[in-house]
């Protein structure tokens, strides 16, 4: 009793309380809640009206009927673009994904071993891109790659080839676009990891006898574990939902989920299906998400 | 000179690989011809057209009001969830908040977009409010996912901070919000500043969210540039991006420059307490 008091004082003690509601409600009713309507509205029938979606609870004759469909659900598995599309989103993230680890990590190595005096400005670098415009930075792609694009000029140019290769508007250039974009995302957290890795592990293993490469692999690669999954995260669970990149750099082939709902939205108008699309991603993303948490979440409190 | 490093080498060619595309934009704005492959002279008239594009002007202006009040809103929040994650024992409802905190970084912006507009959508039907949608919305849902970015950049602050001199202040007799504001504030501000900035550019980025939960009555800057690069290559927006990527640079050079000279002078602060002593 006395137990339950004092956690009730020291809840309400002014002040405390306020400082934990104010974030605590403005997130859940602008985070957390709209995911429940989202599950609420995939399961109702598409409409022809303003919202052009079904109402689930209908009160009518003294009766509450509850309409509640699964056929958004069940035509998401009939059309097999859907199912290609959930399949090509995994496959150009995750070949991204791995894209950006293996270009970023020696990246973040080598400005973790820099001279201390170099580390901010190697940062400030490598962060400096993600600060301008994202639009911006997949748009510049568009005149390298393009058929009269920098690239094809100047290997027609320099005789390499006859005619234009097609860059532009392929799957190439989507997962070029997301390595791209991204990069920064990977590099930093690994450079946070790296950076604090401690060198005397080395020393010791060098000691030891043990070999550069052997004590990367055995030392320092399982040591920035928690690094690289949440770079891969960062990259991974955004990459998956991408919408911009297969817009502008994609073409015909390029099926990737982001843009199949933003087209089932804005598009068709259908609301049921496209919440049912976001449902499902969030289903195939929920591990990766909870993933990232647990390393975020130690990182914040330890 | 001894033979660079494999990781030297990467971490020159991943630099070179992320400002290449970006220089290229830079000197392409400056080319008289309409057709962005081809070099047909030094021209400035895409900068004197982009300055004349009232569509793009407007779009600024309505984009920079949003950033603004969204990065200062996001500060307020983010700073209370920093400090509650950071400062808090634990309660029921933490690992809610710290979830909440972190899920927003990663998640695909078509399904916070959408989600948010549902929301918006139902709370119209519901109270009838927001009747109309417009920059409100977009202010809500850029707080929203901002505060979780300010809210790690804050963490991550108090985290280091000295926590003997809060509660020397504490014991001192100050109350805690006094404590807060004399005490804690002046030391984490400059992770309220990044925070703040980081809040800033993100809310001026993005496209996704905004053209989700966006009315007829609010265009934002990168709704104007989508729709004109959806059609090709642009020498205007050529202009525009040249115009980010200074400003961008300039703002970074003068916080690295900020940063520096404070790291010298506790330096040499360092240093005269050291030579005091003896």
């Amino acid at each position: 009793m006395t137990n339950l008091t004092a956690r009730l004082q020291r809840l309400f003690k002014p002040g405390r309380g306020w400082v934990i509601a104010v974030p605590l409600l403005w997130l859940t009713l602008f985070f957390l809640l709209p995911f429940g309507i989202v599950l609420k509205i995939s399961l109702s029938e598409a409409a022809i009206s303003i919202p052009p979606y079904g109402p689930i609870f209908d009160y009518a004759n003294e009766t509450l009927n509850v309409i509640v469909t699964f056929s958004n659900y069940l035509f998401l598995t009939t059309d097999t673009l859907y199912v290609s599309a959930y399949w090509g989103s995994v496959k150009i993230a995750l070949l991204a994904t791995v894209l950006c680890l293996a270009i970023g990590y020696p990246m973040a190595y080598a400005m973790a071993r820099a001279p201390a005096h170099w580390q901010l400005v190697l940062l400030l670098l490598v962060m400096l891109p993600s600060w301008t415009s994202f639009l911006i930075r997949v748009y510049a792609w568009m005149g390298i790659l393009s058929n009269n694009g920098l690239v094809n000029n100047v290997l027609i140019w320099a005789g390499l080839i006859d005619s234009p290769i097609r860059m532009l508007n392929t799957n190439f250039a989507v997962i070029l676009g997301i390595v791209y974009a991204y990069l920064p995302f990977m590099v930093l957290p690994l450079y946070a990891n790296l950076t604090r890795l401690d060198t005397s592990l080395l020393e010791a293993a060098s000691d030891l006898g043990s070999r550069k490469f052997n004590t990367f692999l055995r030392v320092t690669l399982p040591l920035s574990k928690g690094g690289i999954i949440a770079g891969s995260m960062l990259v991974f669970i955004p990459a998956v939902g991408e919408y911009v990149i297969p817009e502008l750099l994609g073409g015909p082939n390029t099926v990737m989920i982001g843009k199949v709902l933003w087209e089932e939205f804005f598009h068709n108008r259908d609301w049921p299906v496209a919440s049912a699309l976001a449902m499902v991603m969030l289903a195939i993303l929920i591990v990766p998400i909870a993933l990232f948490h647990r390393y975020q979440s130690r990182e914040l409190e330890e | 000179m001894r033979k660079p490093s494999f990781t030297t080498v990467m971490l020159i060619a991943g630099l070179v690989f992320l400002y290449l595309p970006m220089i290229i934009l830079v000197i392409y704005s400056f080319n008289s011809s309409r057709l962005v492959t081809v070099w047909a002279g030094f021209s400035a008239r895409w900068y004197v057209e982009l300055f004349r594009d009232q569509q793009i002007l407007s779009a600024v202006w309505t984009s920079l009001r949003i950033a603004f009040f969204s990065a200062s809103m996001a500060v307020c929040l983010g700073t209370l969830a920093a400090f509650v994650m950071v400062r808090f024992a634990r309660f029921r409802g933490k690992t809610a908040l710290s979830s909440m905190v972190t899920a927003p970084l990663v998640m695909p912006e078509v399904i916070t977009g959408l989600s948010l507009l549902l929301l918006f959508v139902h709370m119209a039907q519901l109270i009838g409010w927001p009747a109309d949608r417009g920059m409100v919305t977009i202010w809500i849902a850029h707080t929203t996912f901002c505060s979780a970015y300010v809210a790690v950049v804050v963490a991550s602050r108090l985290r280091e901070v000295d926590l003997s001199i809060e509660e020397a202040a504490m014991d001192l007799g100050a109350r805690p919000v006094r404590t807060f504001f004399q005490i804690t504030l002046p030391v984490i501000a400059p992770a309220l500043a990044a925070g703040w900035l980081l809040a800033f550019t993100l809310s001026l980025d993005d496209l996704v969210i905004a053209s989700f939960v966006s009315g007829p009555g609010a265009t934002t800057l990168p709704m104007v540039v989508f729709s004109s690069v959806r059609l090709g290559v642009s020498p205007k927006i050529n202009a525009l991006a040249t115009l980010i990527i200074l400003a961008v640079s300039l703002a970074t050079f003068l916080a690295w420059y900020l940063m520096r000279r404070s790291e010298a002078r506790r330096r040499q602060a360092m240093l005269q307490d050291m030579t005091a002593g003896r």
